[in-house]
């Protein structure tokens, strides 16, 4: 029987630890990952922290597998319809899998909504992107251009030349190149989001075009490779390598002065939208194309024809704030 | 694997036994089973009441039937499993059969089945893989362990070729009746077939012969060749039997979430043998009993879904399910040395 006794012990003390704090009137809106312990969930949940405070009756329950599986965020979603959540915010591991659930979330009237990644229209009553093609594109060349003043030679260096997403973003990037004066792209160059054929590439490019004043690389594993080839070659300070990347992986770049900023989401201000935009649908909002949420700081979002909404710019990342954020993601 | 140990006098724990040879069927063996039982029903008990002073959400029949589908699929595969690892093998690609009879269900629709024709494509699915568990580790001799780990990494392999980082969807709307839908009131289809199960391998392993010989064949393969046993067609029945009923927690895992993707079920055979480990069944084969492996089950249900209620970190429902498993292999080995202790 000592396990027994045991076993009530451990139960009791979980039970004393998460006692119950809800109160009554609070509103509880539930945080749900892809998976618990991961750098840029635990940065969102800061930012769903922080829409609770501002809104004062919101209890946010920040919840999710332990691993990236559908089964494992299907368990958590079946747990939050059980206590009657009011509503769910999900960035999901699969995105058919959890319709099902989902859809008996919302037929038990919680409001459901996915962020980062996102549910199949049907499970969802809409979806919130980091940001959009046009907003990256744009982002992008503006971040070359603001350090270039007098204007001057730009590059490219892509994934692959079929990767859809960053094809996307050069498409959108030269539809606004009128708008930056000055501002030439001589070429794009392609290192498949390999570190070496990256390297490589930016070398070409650094030999290639003497003039070169700023590469730009809208992938993560190429703005690194880029950084590191401009500072190899001696031109750290003299071509500015920008795009989009992580924090973590492009501290030291800034540092050094190879890159002098990059953009990529904040995955504060998507927890904190996230948040806000499910309070926003608890109160009555309703979505619907063309329907305006309400996001707080973060202004609002507008629904397209899918009822997906863009929420803002990339989030520019530089010396004054990558130490901060590299700790997170 | 057990019989190598216990054939030169050690025991499991390594101490010198040969004093008394011990009848893992009868006696104390069987009169501590008993006992393991009444704990089992115990700690399921205190869950239970613990989970209803906890949550005041855990008292509702909605949400405790939403509950079962937390273990319904893997204790029907831990039935199976049971029988395996009673014995003395082991089947570790349980939860890659389920990615494969799930791909190839999702292929087959996309190929224009019906739903009869879709459960005959998954069945004959998990049968084949079965087959192919059976053949090598009775076949050819090999340590099933190892062949399962190698079908583990090969069955799931497969699924990944052919669904990259594709989805299987549009599974018709009569399929998802086996994962969603209710034979009566709160009892979901999954929940009755667990039941089902659970008497259905009951009866097989505790009043038929072919359940004795499982038994026998875990406690002592060689004893029981020499008593006319055949071994090796035991066996590979049994392999077919844990791969057919992958293929029926396939369907209705595949039913309940709609679409197949190649991570699905991933790393379910830990938590199937888990169950069954936690049900009371001797890992080294021999011994364990069908009612242990559903109190398992239930408890793991149960403790998932109240931690679940309580919002606690899914890592903390790990760590507690890991202290339970730990406590439960050795809380018989530590029985066994004390009693030793005493009566010598």
């Amino acid at each position: 029987m000592k396990i027994l006794k045991t076993l009530l012990v451990t139960a009791a003390v979980s039970v004393a630890l998460v006692a119950n704090t809800a109160h009554a009137e609070t509103k509880k809106i539930a945080l749900v990952v892809k998976a618990l312990g991961i750098g840029f969930f635990e940065a969102a949940n800061k930012g769903a922290q922080e829409a609770a405070k501002e809104l004062g009756d919101v209890e946010v329950i920040y919840t999710g597998p332990t691993s990236t599986t559908a089964e494992g965020q299907i368990e958590v979603i079946n747990s939050l319809i059980a206590q009657k959540v009011d509503a769910i915010a999900v960035s999901a591991n699969d995105t058919n899998a959890l319709v099902p659930a989902l859809k008996k979330a919302m037929d038990r009237g919680i409001k459901v909504i996915s962020w980062d990644s996102g549910v199949a229209p049907e499970g969802r009553q809409m979806h919130l992107n980091p940001s959009s093609n046009p907003l990256i594109g744009n982002m992008i060349i503006k971040l070359a251009a603001d350090n270039l003043p007098e204007g001057g030679d730009v590059a490219v260096l892509s994934a692959t030349a079929t990767s859809t997403n960053q094809n996307v973003w050069i498409e959108e990037m030269n539809k606004v190149l009128g708008n930056y004066q000055g501002i030439n792209v001589v070429a794009t160059v392609y290192g498949d989001d390999l570190a070496d054929k990256s390297y490589r590439e930016t070398q070409g490019l650094i030999q290639s075009y003497p003039d070169l004043k700023a590469i730009i690389a809208p992938t993560s594993v190429g703005i690194v490779a880029a950084a590191q080839a401009v500072t190899d070659a001696g031109k750290a300070g003299q071509i500015n390598v920008t795009g989009l990347g992580l924090p973590s992986e492009m501290a030291g770049h800034v540092k050094s002065g190879a890159s002098k900023s990059f953009a990529i989401w904040n995955p504060i201000d998507l927890g904190y939208s996230a948040t806000m935009i499910a309070y926003d649908l608890i109160g009555g909002a309703e979505a619907k194309p063309g329907a305006e949420l309400k996001m707080g700081r973060m202004g609002a979002v507008t629904l397209d024809d899918n009822n997906e909404g863009a929420m803002a710019d990339p989030f520019v990342y530089d010396a004054s704030n990558v130490e901060e954020f590299a700790k997170i993601f | 694997m057990a019989d190598v140990q216990r054939a030169d006098g050690h025991g499991a724990d390594g101490q010198r036994v040969a004093r008394h040879i011990p009848d893992r069927r009868e006696g104390r063996a069987a009169r501590m089973l008993k006992g393991w039982e009444a704990l089992l029903v115990a700690v399921a008990a205190a869950i239970f009441l613990v989970n209803s002073f906890a949550s005041p959400y855990f008292l509702d029949p909605w949400n405790l039937s939403d509950a079962t589908f937390n273990f319904t699929e893997k204790a029907m595969i831990a039935f199976a499993m049971a029988l395996v690892i009673i014995s003395g093998e082991i089947d570790l690609s349980v939860a890659s059969i389920i990615a494969l009879t799930s791909t190839a269900m999702g292929y087959a629709v996309q190929l224009g089945f019906d739903t009869p024709a879709l459960v005959t494509v998954g069945l004959a699915t998990g049968l084949l893989c079965g087959a192919l568990n059976g053949a090598l580790v009775t076949g050819l001799g090999l340590p099933s362990i190892v062949v399962t780990i190698g079908t583990m990494s090969l069955f799931r392999g497969l699924s990944f070729i052919i669904l990259g980082d594709q989805a299987f969807t549009g599974y018709p709307a009569s399929f998802s009746w086996f994962g969603q839908g209710y034979v009566w009131w709160v009892f979901s289809f999954e929940f009755c077939l667990f039941l089902l199960f659970a008497v259905v391998y009951g009866v097989l392993l505790h009043r038929t012969s072919f359940g004795r010989t499982i038994y026998a064949i875990g406690n002592n393969p060689t004893a029981a060749l020499f008593s006319g046993v055949r071994v090796g067609r035991v066996k590979f029945l049994l392999f077919l039997l844990t791969g057919l009923m992958s293929a029926v927690a396939a369907i209705c895992l595949t039913a309940r979430l709609g679409s197949t993707r190649p991570s699905i079920a991933l790393g379910w055979e830990l938590e199937v043998v888990t169950m069954v480990v936690l049900g009371g069944v001797n890992i080294l084969g021999g011994s364990g009993t069908i009612p242990g492996v559903v109190l398992a089950a239930l408890i793991m249900g149960m403790v998932t879904f109240g931690f679940g209620l309580l919002n606690v970190p899914g890592i903390v429902m790990s760590i507690f399910i890991g202290l339970l498993l730990i406590t439960v292999i050795a809380l018989p080995i530590l029985y066994g040395r004390l009693r030793r202790r005493v009566t010598h």
